[in-house]
């Protein structure tokens, strides 16, 4: 075989990252003592280099290079927008969580950023072996996160926790990898494509593999049944790594699954929709039940998370409907659009948590949020734009987000589950009001002010005014999403 | 016709002031704030005088038509547009605002820029209710005008107030996300219109129909409210302020019934007719059992929100009889119990609070120490029972002239509402104003300010001028009810 060298133009930005990311870690071993604020501004100018690169190098059309393992499309370039976003607007937010509680060192920014890099080559991926490399890379850098604080006993256990189950869904999607290339003998996704149209794969395998990969794809959105570690690791973890977890890597689980199935399996479509449509009502009815139940608010939004990731599954399972593929677009655009809406409102909620915190306290139980009103009515207000979005109330993104998934399921003829989601929205809406009920209703029980960084509050403001402003004129959010995939399928 | 965008200001005067208000800030900015919320107030009412006087009777097509474009992904407008069925709504929603602000005055004295800026906001989203003409933008104001109602009775309600609170709003949640799934279902059939008025037009099966029917009937009914779902209204009312329970009676409750004119009847009608028999049921149960339940209460408001929920049902059994009479007199009565009800309430929040009770008990021989307000007080309990020459009568009377024209003994069981209206309304009003001073609170009380005589004499202005002269009120919506009844008429099979 010839050595031909690749295009790597298309691959810049992860090129720039990776380099960057050793940049970081040599330069905050020489200059130890300027090392935490070099490392972090270091890092937030790597995104926003990185996201530069990528709108420069954007190209309307597929482009694969690396012998096919990579491939640049609009799809991707979009998410990794995305993904540069949030997980900037993530750190930002936790910078003075982590150095209130003298965890700000400066490899913790440099893990993130290694999780960035980890996450856009999953995006990128089109084949197996670069998909479980990134997904390896993003969680390894996760699960070091999570025990950044090693001196909690909390924060230990819920990474160890996260590591072993992590590993065994690794695992379990490795174990379906490797059916498929059974069935089909081969691992890049569009071959794999071609050999299931043409018949040629072994269905048995094939569908053996499918389970395994629909597994390991749940894990990682964490959608019932693979939804136990998310509660405990939400909870666990320090709330500025929760925030990292609950955001930008959903967004890469939601690339997973588009490359997976929809790429490579889509010719047995409606397989992994009936896989999809039972964890994604699962999800719904779980998530939402099990939040009522809960007084700590990460572990509340855990859930609640759990439930929207079920709503993602219901665009992604609505694309084919008895052979109509034309559906898809549709379907598959709503399911991006609501991930993408849940990545902005998570993103307020972690964020209110933080800044709630302050040194010797973590505003962790819903208690802690009791007469926000009369200490600060912005951001109570801001809290309440969440929360009623995250309900799917509108003049808010939420409601959209809702709209779009559940056109998509109402069009694909699956009026039960419309109704089910629907009523467990409704059920699902307590607890948010709860969250304003103790910020209005209530007296509250501390009354010290609110002392979080300047450039937390300016952020957070502009975050909750987004999550109106998207629900006022959601137009282009949903327009980008769907341009984004029409090029991809 | 003129140019402005009428109802776009009706809509967005209210809201965009009520930012202003709130952004007025602490109490120490108070007396600012309440300024100029009833400055903002009055300026919403202005507005929509000119859809009053512009208005074209002679047509039943929609006037004051804004159309443009919102979500062109799934053909979302921004599509407005009144008629003679949704014009008089906006007005009277306009008009109470201000009285709701007035009413608020002196009372709220804690976060006055919340408390008056949730009103407009929420007197906003309902004129963009009664003038949506597109799917989605209906289901936007309509589920929107939730929170601020949410956060009035939870913030300024009486003790019960959070359960209250969260009742009203999953009710209503509830029936509402049914209804977005009919709505989608109408935006596939009809090849991607969210437009009311293309799914006017749509030709549908019985199945659907009758599903779709369900589902606004959940939607609607609960809204209204209509027995058996109602169980949430007393509660939000006996623990909202006053001006909560004014905004809910008067134009709360009178969504759902607008509901039923603008999307049940006219997109399902084949549905509407096969299942007319069950919401007449329905309705005759509200009328007369709940007003049994509203002759034994022992507080105050919660009379009167029985006794809204039991006129009410007069409403909905009028707009199934399928007649003009049953028609337009459900319509007029929603206008008279927006008037009497909140008049109603008003009463009671002047003597609520001068005593801080509701409890009926507690009265007794109020005339003598409050002579007018007492004057006031007698007119809208006259009204409420449905007395000729107040306007409660009228709608009452054509009602049940067309229940009776539908079947006899429909519009007589409808009928016992004016002795059982009577019953509860002037024993409560005996009980409270009549004979000796019943304690030394009551010989304490003093009779109503100029502010409160302001907002009742103007009130009790409305309700005889109603009474004595309903037909600009009738001229009205004529033209788009026979039209709506002709519409009905035709099968869409």
């Amino acid at each position: 075989m010839n050595f031909v060298v690749p295009d790597f133009y298309p691959a810049a930005a992860e090129i720039f990252v990776a380099v960057m990311a050793l940049v970081i870690m040599l330069a905050s071993t020489f200059a130890r003592s300027i090392a935490r604020n070099l490392s972090y501004f270091l890092t937030q100018a790597t995104l926003i280099g990185a996201a530069f690169i990528t709108i420069y190098t954007m190209e309307g059309e597929v482009v694969h290079t690396f012998n096919n393992l990579f491939i640049s499309d609009l799809m991707g370039d979009f998410l990794k927008l995305m993904i540069y976003f949030s997980t900037a607007i993530a750190l930002l937010y936790g910078r003075g969580y982590l150095a209130d509680r003298k965890i700000d060192k400066p490899e913790y920014y440099l893990l993130a950023l290694l999780m960035t890099l980890g996450m856009m080559v999953m995006v990128t991926a089109n084949h197996m072996l670069p998909m479980y490399i990134g997904l390896e890379m993003m969680s390894l850098a996760l699960y070091t996160m999570v025990a950044f604080d090693r001196d909690s006993a909390r924060s230990t256990e819920a990474a160890m926790k996260y590591f072993v189950l992590g590993a065994l869904a690794s695992g379990l999607l490795l174990y379906g990898m490797s059916m498929v290339y059974g069935a089909t003998g081969t691992l890049e996704f569009s071959a794999i494509a071609q050999a299931i149209y043409n018949q040629s794969a072994n269905q048995t395998v094939l569908m053996f593999g499918l389970v395994f990969l629909v597994a390991g794809i749940c894990f990682k959105l964490g959608v019932v049944p693979f939804h136990m570690w998310v509660p405990d690791v939400y909870q666990g973890a320090p709330t500025a790594v929760t925030l990292v977890i609950a955001t930008a890597p959903k967004l890469a689980a939601f690339a997973m699954a588009v490359r997976l199935l929809i790429w490579a399996l889509f010719d047995i479509a409606e397989e992994w929709q009936l896989m999809l449509m039972l964890v994604a009502a699962a999800s719904i009815v779980l998530g939402n039940l099990a939040a009522i139940a809960q007084q700590n608010i990460k572990r509340m939004l855990a859930y609640s998370g759990i439930s929207h990731m079920g709503f993602v599954l219901l665009g992604l399972l609505a694309g084919v409907v008895e052979g109509d593929r034309h559906f898809a677009l549709n379907a598959y655009s709503s399911a991006m659009f609501y991930a993408v809406s849940y990545v902005i409102m998570s993103l307020a909620s972690f964020g209110m948590v933080i800044l709630l915190s302050r040194a010797g306290f973590e505003a962790e139980n819903l208690d802690d949020f009791k007469g926000l009103n009369k200490r600060s009515s912005w951001y109570a207000l801001m809290m309440l734009f969440v929360m009623f979005s995250m309900a799917g109330v509108p003049f808010f993104i939420g409601f959209f987000a809702k709209l779009s998934v559940l056109q998509a399921v109402v069009a694909a003829g699956y009026f039960w589950l419309a109704v089910l989601a629907v009523v467990m929205s409704v059920i699902g809406a307590f607890y948010y009001l709860r969250v304003v009920k103790l910020m209005y209703f209530d007296e509250p029980v501390d009354a010290s002010p609110i002392s979080a960084p300047a450039e937390v509050r300016v952020m957070l403001s502009a975050n909750g005014i987004a999550i109106a402003a998207l629900g006022l004129a959601p137009q282009m959010l949903m327009s980008v999403c769907a341009y984004a995939l029409l090029g991809s399928l | 016709m003129t140019d402005i965008p009428l109802l776009s200001l009706a809509i967005w005067v209210p809201i965009l002031g009520g930012l202003l208000v709130l952004a007025t800030g602490s109490d120490r900015n108070a007396p600012l704030a309440r300024m100029l919320a009833f400055a903002v107030a009055v300026a919403g009412f202005v507005v929509t005088i000119p859809l009053y006087t512009g208005f074209d009777t002679t047509t039943s097509a929609m006037q004051f038509v804004e159309l443009t474009s919102w979500v062109p992904r799934f053909n979302i407008n921004y599509h407005l547009g009144v008629d003679g069925l949704s014009v008089l709504f906006v007005l009277l929603n306009a008009f109470i605002t201000i009285l709701v602000v007035m009413a608020g005055w002196q009372v709220i004295q804690d976060k006055v820029a919340q408390y008056m800026a949730a009103f407009l906001i929420m007197s906003g989203l309902m004129n963009g209710i009664f003038s949506a003409l597109d799917g989605v933008l209906f289901y936007v104001f309509f589920e929107a005008s939730l929170i601020p109602l949410y956060l009035i009775i939870g913030i300024w309600g009486g003790a019960n107030r959070v359960y209250a609170a969260i009742k009203f709003f999953l009710y209503t949640l509830l029936g509402s996300l049914l209804m977005l799934i009919a709505l989608l279902y109408l935006f596939m059939q009809s090849g991607g219109s969210f437009s009311i008025l293309d799914w006017h037009q749509l030709p549908l099966p019985i199945e659907p129909q009758i599903l779709i029917f369900l589902a606004f009937l959940i939607a609607f009914g609960v809204k209204v409210p209509m027995w058996p779902v109602h169980t949430w209204l007393p509660d939000a009312h006996v623990e909202a302020p006053t001006g909560g329970s004014v905004v809910l009676a008067a134009i709360a409750l009178k969504l759902g019934a607008y509901g039923f004119l603008r999307f049940s009847l006219p997109i399902v009608p084949d549905a509407a007719h096969q299942l007319a028999p069950l919401v007449i049921t329905l309705s005759l149960i509200a009328v007369v059992y709940i007003g049994f339940v509203a002759l034994v209460q022992a507080d105050m408001k919660k009379l009167v929100a029985y006794s809204s929920i039991s006129h009410m049902g007069f409403v909905t059994l009028g707009f199934f009889m399928f007649n003009p009479l049953g028609v337009e007199g459900a319509l007029v009565q929603m206008i008279s119990h927006g008037f009497v009800s909140g008049a109603m309430f008003l009463c009671i929040g002047v003597l609520y609070d001068r005593m801080h009770s509701r409890q009926i008990a507690d009265y007794g021989g109020v005339v003598n120490t409050m002579p007018k307000f007492a004057a006031f007080f007698m007119l809208f309990t006259m009204a409420n029972s449905g007395l000729p020459a107040t306007s409660g009568f009228v709608g009452e009377f054509m009602v049940v002239l067309g229940a009776v024209q539908y079947n006899f003994w429909i519009g007589f069981v409808a009928a016992t509402t004016l002795i059982l209206g009577a019953a509860y309304s002037l024993w409560m009003y005996k009980r409270v104003v009549f004979g000796k001073i019943a304690n030394k609170h009551v010989a304490e009380l003093e009779d109503i300010n100029g502010r409160e005589f302001a907002f009742l004499a103007i009130l009790a202005a409305c309700v005889l001028a109603m009474g004595l002269y309903p037909f600009p009120f009738t001229e009205v919506m004529h033209a788009s009810v026979n039209e709506l009844l002709r519409h009905v008429a035709v099968s869409k099979l």
